[in-house]
């Protein structure tokens, strides 16, 4: 019972500095969550922001010239500067990731079957027609319309839903702890998007694995999550409990995302309010809060360093030293 | 697109329907019957020829063509047939194991190259740039100051300068699917280095190299000919295309068809396998698989 309540997986202090052509890039800073066994958590934040980015870094697939500061830690082992051959064992066995792009995730010249079998055969050491039969239950599992005559089709003969649900029965395959998707409806048509959620919703609920969403729409991240983390200019701004999260926003960059969502029942012809200005470039990020330069509530203090998390309620936490005038004026967010 | 059409079908391209699109690709159809000519006549020379291409029967030398001797004799009196299809052998041995060197180091050098980036890879593009500054006819000219001319020279130094291509083709289409997203989805999944070298890089890339060896076998044959002519490649008495063209040389007022017959021949086999070549990779390219 103990080991349900330690944390699974642990991430502190966590950066990742780029070299990108413009110069070394802080791309990540000061990102710090951690995940129970059977929670999830949503990553919300705009293109640019540091959530993929952050993903990979626990699945330990940056590319060479990143540098990674923190710790990571599963199941109270630090990841942070695993080599490469030990990493191999846990992604996809203990660590999975569904990809935003089905219709590029599966590899145009194997048949599908052969690709939800790998990760058995690798990680489980089972034999091949074991791998064949939990391969078929595990495409029967995800909705895969008659599996067993489909197991040696190739991915073009798929539509982008079929595909992600087949990319669903790869990352499961071996049931793991933590399952990572990365906007995993994105690319698909919005009737699909909800069976798709449903379905990741419905296999984490059973087989009680922890869950990290990212997305950038906050609807997706409302419905889907226990807790959310809101990430800006590659550091978290917020986070805490969804409800607690969507009925106080305490940030203004949370803020003003949820005023720029479109509502239904507003009046016709209200304009929907935008975030003045545009995300600052990775390359020179200023030295105080990434958010100053659009924020209305910007004050001096601002600008010279990165604030604290401030605690606002139990376990919900806002990055912005201004917090106090953000909460008290027009109050933001869904009484829950 | 056709994104989201399912297609009820079973295993995709089946193998009839490759021949069926073959037989109607005209290109590859023409380069395919003449490399099977080649190899056709390669083959017969080992079983049969109208007569012996090595016996030397100088009283009917420089004959024309005849009933007797197809198209004539050459100036030691051997019958020009025989010693085109023998020549054959040589051309194709050349071209098969010296193609066969450039593919095996030059794909496992390009491969290594793509999946290890940083240091190895500059080494190897390096080394390659370094190997492809020589062009096989000099590489050949140091080899046989050091081992003597022959077929194992001429074999050798075009394996050798067939390498660095056979490099640089794999590394650039290795590196642009290592770039792709299913590859990133493989490593999520635990395969290392290797084996998505091996299970995923390689069958994406295998349609461009085969394309490229079909292209290399013409180089090669060109080369073989250019050595032998040089009289750097195959030694007599052993016939080649390339040393009945050297033959030819001194005779060239007296009897002119001498030098066109094992001319037409390279030509015709280079010719064969470009055709080959381009209608491969028309037929391989899955984009226009599909399309029909």
């Amino acid at each position: 019972m103990s080991a349900d309540r330690q944390a699974l997986l642990e991430v502190s202090g966590l950066g990742i500095r780029l070299n990108t052509s413009r110069g070394p890039a802080q791309a990540v800073r000061e990102v710090s969550f951690m995940l129970k066994r059977g929670e999830t958590l949503g990553i919300v934040g705009e293109s640019g922001c540091g959530k993929s980015i952050s993903a990979l870094s626990l699945l330990g697939l940056l590319p060479d010239s990143a540098v990674v500061s923190g710790s990571i830690k599963l199941d109270g082992r630090e990841l942070a500067g695993l080599d490469d051959a030990d990493y191999c064992k846990l992604r996809g066995n203990r660590i999975s990731m569904i990809f935003q792009e089905p219709m590029t995730a599966l590899n145009p010249m194997h048949t599908i079957g052969h690709q939800v079998a790998e990760p058995l055969l690798r990680h489980t050491g089972c034999s091949a027609a074991d791998a064949k039969r939990q391969a078929i239950a595990l495409l029967d599992r995800v909705g895969l319309p008659d599996p067993i005559r489909r197991y040696d089709a190739y991915p073009h003969q798929f539509s982008g839903g079929q595909r992600q649900r087949i990319t669903i029965a790869i990352a499961l395959a071996c049931k793991p702890d933590v399952l990572i998707a990365d906007e995993p409806t994105t690319a698909l048509d919005v009737t699909i998007q909800r069976q798709i959620l449903d379905l990741i919703a419905d296999l984490v609920a059973e087989q009680g694995m922890a869950m990290i969403l990212i997305s950038h729409d906050l609807g997706v991240i409302a419905e889907n999550v226990q807790r959310m983390i809101v990430m800006y200019g590659g550091t978290v701004v917020e986070s805490g409990s969804t409800d607690a999260v969507f009925s106080r926003m305490g940030h203004p960059y949370t803020q003003g995302l949820f005023r720029a969502r479109p509502r239904l029942g507003a009046r016709k012809g209200t304009r929907l309010s935008t975030i003045a200005g545009t995300v600052p470039e990775l390359a020179d990020l200023p030295a105080g809060c990434p958010f100053a330069d659009r924020c209305a509530l910007v004050i001096d203090a601002c600008r010279t360093a990165l604030p604290p998390l401030i605690e606002i309620g139990a376990g919900h936490g806002v990055r912005c030293i201004r917090t106090d005038v953000a909460l008290a004026r027009d109050p933001v967010g869904v009484v829950a | 697109m056709s994104a989201s059409v399912t297609i009820q079908a079973g295993p995709a391209p089946a193998p009839n329907a490759f021949w069926r699109r073959a037989l109607r690709h005209r290109s590859f159809v023409v380069g395919a019957l003449l490399c099977l000519a080649v190899l056709g006549a390669a083959l017969l020379s080992v079983v049969w020829t109208p007569w012996s291409a090595y016996e030397i029967d100088v009283a009917s030398k420089l004959r024309p063509p005849s009933s007797a001797h197809w198209l004539g004799t050459d100036v030691l009196g051997r019958d020009i047939v025989s010693l085109l299809l023998v020549g054959a052998r040589a051309t194709i041995l050349v071209g098969i194991i010296a193609v066969g060197i450039g593919l095996t180091c030059g794909v496992a050098l390009g491969l290594i190259a793509a999946a290890q980036r940083g240091w190895t890879e500059e080494l190897i593009m390096r080394f390659s740039d370094f190997t492809f500054a020589f062009p096989a006819v000099l590489s050949a000219i140091m080899l046989a100051a050091v081992i003597g001319p022959g077929m194992v020279t001429s074999i050798t130094a075009i394996g050798i300068f067939q390498i660095p291509v056979f490099v640089r083709v794999t590394r650039g289409s290795a590196g642009a699917i290592w770039a792709r997203e299913f590859i990133l989805a493989a490593r999520a999944a635990g395969k290392g280095r290797f084996r998505i070298t091996i299970e995923h890089v390689l069958p994406n890339i295998l349609s461009i190299l085969i394309v490229q060896a079909t292209i290399q076998f013409a180089l090669a044959i060109l080369a073989e000919a250019a050595l032998s002519y040089l009289g750097l490649g195959t030694q007599p008495p052993q016939p080649s295309w390339g040393r009945m063209l050297n033959d030819a040389q001194t005779l060239l007022f007296q009897s002119p068809s001498l030098a066109v017959y094992p001319g037409a021949a390279i030509a015709l086999a280079v010719l064969g396998l470009n055709l080959l070549g381009d209608g491969l990779r028309d037929l391989l390219d899955p984009r226009l698989a599909r399309q029909r």
